[in-house]
């Protein structure tokens, strides 16, 4: 039982003073996630039935690179940005929520990183 | 974790049931959570049929006339009974709303009334609200202003800037909204949930405050503000019929603009 006042209480640390970029980069990955994905969607349609070949010349030209590379970076990017707004929402027990955070962001760095690798081995003939 | 259960010591068992006056033609169910903080025993739903025929139309004229007529022990809140005080802000078949404002032909079959969702209970239908006024305290809901208002007369404001204030001025600080949110379930103790924020958006937009850099700089929060995820149940349940999440909204556009 704590004797703190509720305004204390409310009060806490205070401010962080941020949040407003966490919120304003999740809109505009959201914003460029449309067309990216509208793009990757349409290409992968267009490549049905024709072979591992022409997948692989797709994604060695430099557009293809280009913009698979943005997708990439935009999707890990908004998906971490998703999740920790889950974690902090669902998650009250400090180092359970401290520890998802950390193997959260750990693990789309490391997802994220791999697929560009994957990208550019494509695109430098690998 | 979120609460997806209630406590062992929380579930809500049957209660009594009271039946209607013998030769009452008209009668409705009104089934009311129970609850006393003394006797140790879990909560519980009591059953009253009243008699509409002698029961004014709103479903704080039935919890009345329960109190008055059928079981004086049953305890809640409540005040002006037009609206305008928030005293009997409560859960109505299902809904945050104000039981004086809510009519009780409005609710098919029975009526069911619980306190306001995930607040500690005081006792029956009264929640406490002690966070709840805390927070609203901490965004120092009041006028700040370093520059003198005229000696003679009060701080002048265009029509256009006095418009801003509508929709915002109204809200009676009934704690619907806040306490219909699933954020300020989850968060309560640090989301200042949207009725707080409503208030605090009221003097962003006032043009006679000054202090609108510090009231952001207090907001600015992951917890504070960020935990609305835009998901209306504030502008659904709002007895007033305002619009927390477009304020709410409106705050996080100025946190942007601030900074762009």
């Amino acid at each position: 039982m704590s004797m703190q006042s509720p305004l204390g209480r409310v009060r806490g640390l205070g401010s962080a003073k941020s949040g407003t970029n966490h919120w304003w980069h999740q809109r505009l990955t959201a914003l460029a996630l449309i067309p990216l994905t509208v793009w990757f969607a349409v290409s992968l349609v267009a490549m049905t039935g024709r072979g591992y070949d022409t997948a692989v010349n797709w994604l060695a030209s430099p557009v293809s690179a280009c913009l698979m590379i943005l997708l990439i970076g935009a999707g890990f990017y908004h998906m971490k940005l998703g999740l920790q707004v889950i974690i902090e929402d669902y998650i009250h027990v400090e180092w359970q929520k401290l520890t998802l955070l950390i193997v959260m962001q750990f693990w789309s760095w490391l997802l994220g990183i791999a697929s560009i690798m994957a990208v550019l081995w494509v695109w430098l003939g690998g | 974790m979120a609460e997806f259960t209630l406590p062992q010591n929380s579930k809500v068992r049957p209660g009594k049931t009271h039946a209607a006056p013998t030769g009452a033609k008209r009668t409705k169910k009104f089934k009311v959570y129970r609850w006393n903080p003394d006797d140790k025993k879990n909560p519980q739903v009591d059953i009253y049929e009243v008699d509409l025929d002698s029961c004014g139309p709103m479903i704080l004229d039935g919890l009345i006339k329960i109190k008055n007529e059928i079981d004086s022990t049953l305890t809640f809140r409540r005040s002006c009974r037009e609206g305008v005080c928030g005293s009997c802000a409560m859960n109505i078949d299902g809904t945050n709303t104000l039981a004086c404002t809510k009519a009780i032909g409005n609710v098919k079959g029975d009526v069911k009334v619980y306190p306001l969702p995930h607040l500690p209970v005081v006792k029956d239908l009264v929640p406490n609200l002690n966070t709840f006024y805390a927070q609203y305290k901490s965004i120092k809901p009041w006028l700040q202003s370093e520059s003198p208002p005229p000696p003679d007369r009060e701080r002048k404001q265009s029509p256009d800037e006095r418009k801003k204030l509508d929709g915002l001025w109204e809200c009676i600080l009934c704690a619907s909204c806040s306490t219909s949110c699933p954020s300020y379930w989850w968060n309560g103790e640090r989301y200042l949930g949207p009725a707080i924020l409503l208030q605090a958006y009221r003097f962003l937009v006032d043009s006679r405050d000054e202090a609108t850099g510090e009231r952001l700089d207090n907001l600015e929060d992951p917890f504070r503000l960020y935990r609305c995820h835009t998901i209306l149940n504030c502008t659904k349940t709002c007895p007033k019929g305002l619009n927390p999440a477009k304020a709410i909204a409106e705050i996080k556009k100025m946190m942007v603009e601030r900074q762009v």
